[in-house]
């Protein structure tokens, strides 16, 4: 399985991305520069964390229309894994390939600590290696992840069982309904504030993001690989 | 040449946290007055005059980058500059 890390003009959490894939996954992984346009050698597709853009005017506002944004688009019409994290779940916001937007965190602090998020729907392509319910620790590192949209939009999140991630006990930044990560209704497209790279390993304080990953892969063999 | 100044603010059905966080500020300082703080954008733009219609290029620029019609309104002035 071959996985891509799109790297934006200030991209921060790139390099953590490729190493979750490449050392602790064991799978193929490429960074793939925002300007390009082709990502159809590629089985999912990684928008990582950072300041893309400086995040000038709104967080994502500028890469949502950088050249690679449209193949993006592509691979998830073709219903591939898309997995933004951070930056990369604002960036999935403002392209409208999610419902949504950002805004300030409530305590207008940055805040990056690791917090503890509850399993909503173990059943998508990115968490089935959790269990039902299952709470488990990865850090946050964001200024504006504080998700709103409106109420229709919210109903539609949770009767489609969109709603991934909830904070669990705190919720660090006000986030409507105590949402950390959403699907998109076809469930391909996952956006969420946590950074599960970040946390692929017990010496880094939690192993807990491994599964997500490996979800992707388990997913990925079921539907590509035929047994004989 | 238009001079145009576009105003982005958050919609005001969206919580904004600046803007509570200022309103808060402003009371400890005794302006207890202040009923409603909100926190937006302000951008100056100079567009050259073109085929198409200024209102219409300046919607079009708003609802596309410059504000974000899930959270944010804006509205703008048009001006005409005259050329430096």
């Amino acid at each position: 399985m071959k996985f891509a890390v799109v790297v934006f003009p200030g991209s921060n959490c790139d390099v953590d991305m490729y190493h979750a894939i490449a050392d602790e996954l064991g799978e193929e992984v490429e960074y793939v520069w925002h300007d390009e346009d082709d990502l159809d050698r590629f089985d999912a597709i990684l928008l990582p964390g950072g300041f893309s853009y400086g995040d000038y005017l709104r967080s994502g506002a500028i890469a949502r229309f950088s050249k690679v944004m449209a193949a993006v688009k592509q691979a998830a019409d073709a219903g591939k894994p898309v997995l933004g994290v951070c930056n990369g779940f604002q960036i999935l916001l403002e392209a409208g390939l999610l419902p949504g937007a950002m805004r300030r965190n409530q305590g207008l602090k940055f805040i990056c600590r690791p917090v503890q998020l509850t399993v909503e729907n173990h059943e998508t392509m990115f968490t089935s290696a959790y269990e039902k319910g299952e709470v488990i620790t990865i850090p946050i590192a964001h200024g504006e992840g504080n998700y709103y949209c409106d109420e229709q939009t919210l109903e539609r999140l949770v009767k489609n069982r969109q709603i991934v991630f909830r904070y669990h006990g705190e919720n660090p930044n006000g986030s409507l309904a105590d949402i950390a990560g959403i699907v998109n209704e076809r469930g391909n497209v996952l956006g969420m504030m946590p950074h599960p790279e970040r946390a692929v390993d017990a010496l880094l304080g939690s192993a807990d993001g491994l599964k997500l990953f490996r979800s992707i892969v388990n997913y990925w063999r079921e539907t590509h690989v035929v047994t004989a | 040449m238009y001079k145009v100044k576009v105003y982005v603010t958050l919609r005001e059905s969206v919580l904004d946290p600046q803007g509570i966080a200022v309103k808060g500020a402003l009371h400890s300082l005794s302006y207890t007055e202040v009923k409603d703080v909100r926190i937006g954008k302000f951008m100056e733009l100079v567009i050259e005059e073109s085929d198409r219609d200024i209102n219409e290029l300046v919607r079009e620029m708003c609802e596309k980058l410059l504000a974000n019609p899930v959270i944010e309104d804006y509205r703008y002035e048009i001006e005409e500059a005259v050329a430096r």
